[in-house]
């Protein structure tokens, strides 16, 4: 979006018109905090974040340390959420997965985003033969459901973070390509870039000053939508078996390493499948609020 | 009417090869030696290349590549890695049992998530549009294979109403449905809050247009304006996008299989991607871009039925 600063009648309360100068963010921002679950699910995010940033300093006990004679232990005062099958303490595992699922959903979002992006502008502004190509692969890739070309990215390279930052990061990267595409066809004809071309502005330039702030909106509500779904899509491969490899504590494996004590010790399963509804659900409130904001017709 | 459907079916195929050509290109760039994954770590570098000279990857990619293709010609989808069978032959035992799930999971959120979707929009920013909307973000957010988790913890493990895992055999009905009814119910109230809000935002569209003005005007009762003014019109970009739903579908079908251990192409994917059996993957992967093809197809005709505007020529 662009800064440019417009004027806003104030409300009208002290007799004669007020006029304030609201720069475009400030004015987003207020609509953005007028949507009462948007700014809920902003609090859950930064809780969350807090949580993953401070983890040694909150959790009470180390998330991998073993204790085989406490094994799946009875919740205590000491071990809230009690100890799973190799006797590690719960909770501080909940609370050190907040980690790797912030970790994967971001950088993955960061890379496809990126990636996606650059695709799409690139595509849409020089046309052509190329940009055709790019597009009809971007389309195809879309037409895949995001699990099974993650499922099928894993297969491929193996199991680890990094590379699991991968799988999610490619199939993300189409989605962003799709989006930055069609505002890219439309905004190069108008005015404004050709003014630029004009003064000899260079192609670089153009690209990232002139289009890329034009849709930098919807990149947003993008990013904000696809990191919901990098953290679900994580705790998706993780619980198949097919993401980050133990010992490293993830909401996605812990659910699935309690699936089979579901019925004596449901805890094990249950309470971190909470932690991770939590955060999805945070980055998706978040999504819709940014959305209403850009686009007040869809509210 | 059938000049069209030709038409559509003929386009349709060069969309299909670049589709399988994506997929070879996809398992063959990515580093990684299919053989040697295949037969594990500790192989020695002699069965390896024995492997490697069996299924051809030691040939030119290109070699490979007019292989791949002559083979799905003649509709042969491939040997798997591991078990050394016909990969249709696995596909075919639990492909039934995926499109069971697929039907039945798209009733219950077909049933619950259009009702939902036009009673929340026009009531809009009521307490019932707010609770809808609210559950139904929260439908998205939930991933599949906890809601599979918490139902059979209270329908199996809780109350043992039903049986948590497997899909029982076809010849005994009574026990098929039995083990088919929570994986269904899963799967269709995850489906249900995405058509839900779709069914939503497009009601908002075309409950505020010019023509619902006037059927109410007339003095239409309410339920006339929402039925046959409001929801026929919704109905065209509610059916351009199925297509998008059944991707959807696709996607948490595999882990609402995974969950109930219920076997299916779901199933059998995660199984083939764990071993790391690339035949295996490859085939299902076309069998889902064949499905996806055919669905965007139809959705496509019936697009025209719904929509008079819509012309094939």
């Amino acid at each position: 979006m662009a800064h440019a600063a417009t004027a806003d009648v104030a409300d009208n309360t002290s007799g004669g018109p007020q006029v304030k100068l609201v720069s475009q963010r400030q004015r987003a921002w207020r609509t953005f905090r007028r949507n009462k679950s948007a700014v809920v699910g902003l609090g859950m995010i930064i809780f969350v974040v807090v949580v993953a940033l401070v983890a040694p300093l909150i959790a009470p006990h180390n998330p991998i340390e073993q204790s085989t004679i406490n094994r799946l232990a009875e919740p205590t005062s000491d071990y809230l959420l009690g100890r799973d099958d190799f006797g590690r303490d719960v909770l501080s595992r909940i609370i050190y997965g907040a980690r790797i699922a912030l970790l994967v959903g971001v950088t993955s979002v960061l890379l496809g985003g990126i990636l996606g992006t650059t695709m799409g502008i690139v595509a849409g502004y020089f046309g052509g033969r190329i940009g055709t190509v790019i597009m009809r692969v971007v389309d195809i890739l879309l037409s895949f459901p995001d699990l099974i070309t993650g499922l099928l990215v894993m297969a491929v390279l193996g199991a680890g973070t990094f590379k699991l930052i991968i799988a999610i990061g490619l199939t993300i990267t189409p989605r962003f390509a799709r989006l930055a595409y069609g505002p890219t066809l439309s905004i190069k004809e108008k005015e404004f870039v050709e003014a630029a071309l004009a003064l000899g502005q260079r192609t670089q330039v153009i690209l990232s000053r002139h289009i890329l702030p034009n849709i930098a909106g919807e990149l947003l509500v993008l990013a904000s939508l696809w990191t919901a779904q990098a953290i679900r899509l994580e705790a998706s491969l993780s619980f198949i078996g097919l993401g980050v490899p133990p010992p490293t504590p993830t909401w996605g494996q812990m659910i699935r390493d309690g699936t089979r004590y579901l019925t004596d010790y449901p805890l094990l399963s249950l309470a971190p499948g909470v932690a991770l509804l939590f955060t999805v659900f945070a980055f998706n409130l978040v999504g819709d609020g940014l959305r209403d904001v850009l686009d007040p017709r869809s509210r | 009417m059938l000049r069209h459907i030709i038409r559509r079916l003929l386009l349709a195929i060069p969309t299909l090869f670049a589709v399988v050509t994506i997929i070879f290109l996809l398992v063959r760039v990515i580093p990684g030696d299919p053989a040697r994954a295949a037969l594990g770590d500790n192989a020695t570098e002699e069965a390896v290349n024995t492997l490697r000279e069996q299924l051809g990857l030691n040939d030119p990619i290109w070699v490979q590549y007019v292989n791949y293709i002559q083979d799905l010609l003649r509709g042969d989808l491939g040997t798997t890695l591991i078990t050394r069978q016909p990969a249709w032959e696995q596909i075919r035992f639990v492909l039934p049992h995926t499109l069971e799930l697929a039907a039945a999971a798209l009733v219950i959120a077909l049933l619950l998530g259009i009702p939902i979707g036009i009673i929340t929009a026009v009531k809009q920013n009521s307490p019932i549009d707010y609770t809808g909307r609210i559950v139904s973000l929260a439908g998205l957010s939930m991933p599949a294979f906890y809601l599979g988790l918490l139902l059979i913890y209270l329908f199996s493990a809780r109350l043992g109403w039903l049986p948590a895992i497997g899909a029982g055999d076809f010849s005994e009905p009574a026990d098929n449905i039995k083990r088919l009814i929570l994986p269904a119910l899963s799967l269709g109230l995850i489906e249900m809050a995405f058509i839900a809000r779709m069914t939503r935002s497009v009601m908002l569209n075309v409950l505020s247009a010019d023509y619902v003005r006037t059927a109410r005007a007339k003095g239409l009762a309410e339920h006339v304006v929402l039925v046959r003014h409001a929801f026929r019109a919704g109905l065209v970009p509610i059916v351009s996008l199925v297509g998008i739903f059944v991707i959807s579908l696709i996607g948490a079908s595999v882990l609402t299989e995974e969950v109930f251990a219920r076997p299916g192409l779901g199933k059998l994917m995660i199984g083939a991607s764990k071993q790391r059996d690339y035949t295996l993957l490859q085939a299902i992967m076309v069998l889902y871009a064949f499905i996806i093809v055919i669905v965007n197809i139809i959705v496509d005709l019936i697009y025209t039925f719904v929509d008079p505007r819509v012309r094939y020529d």
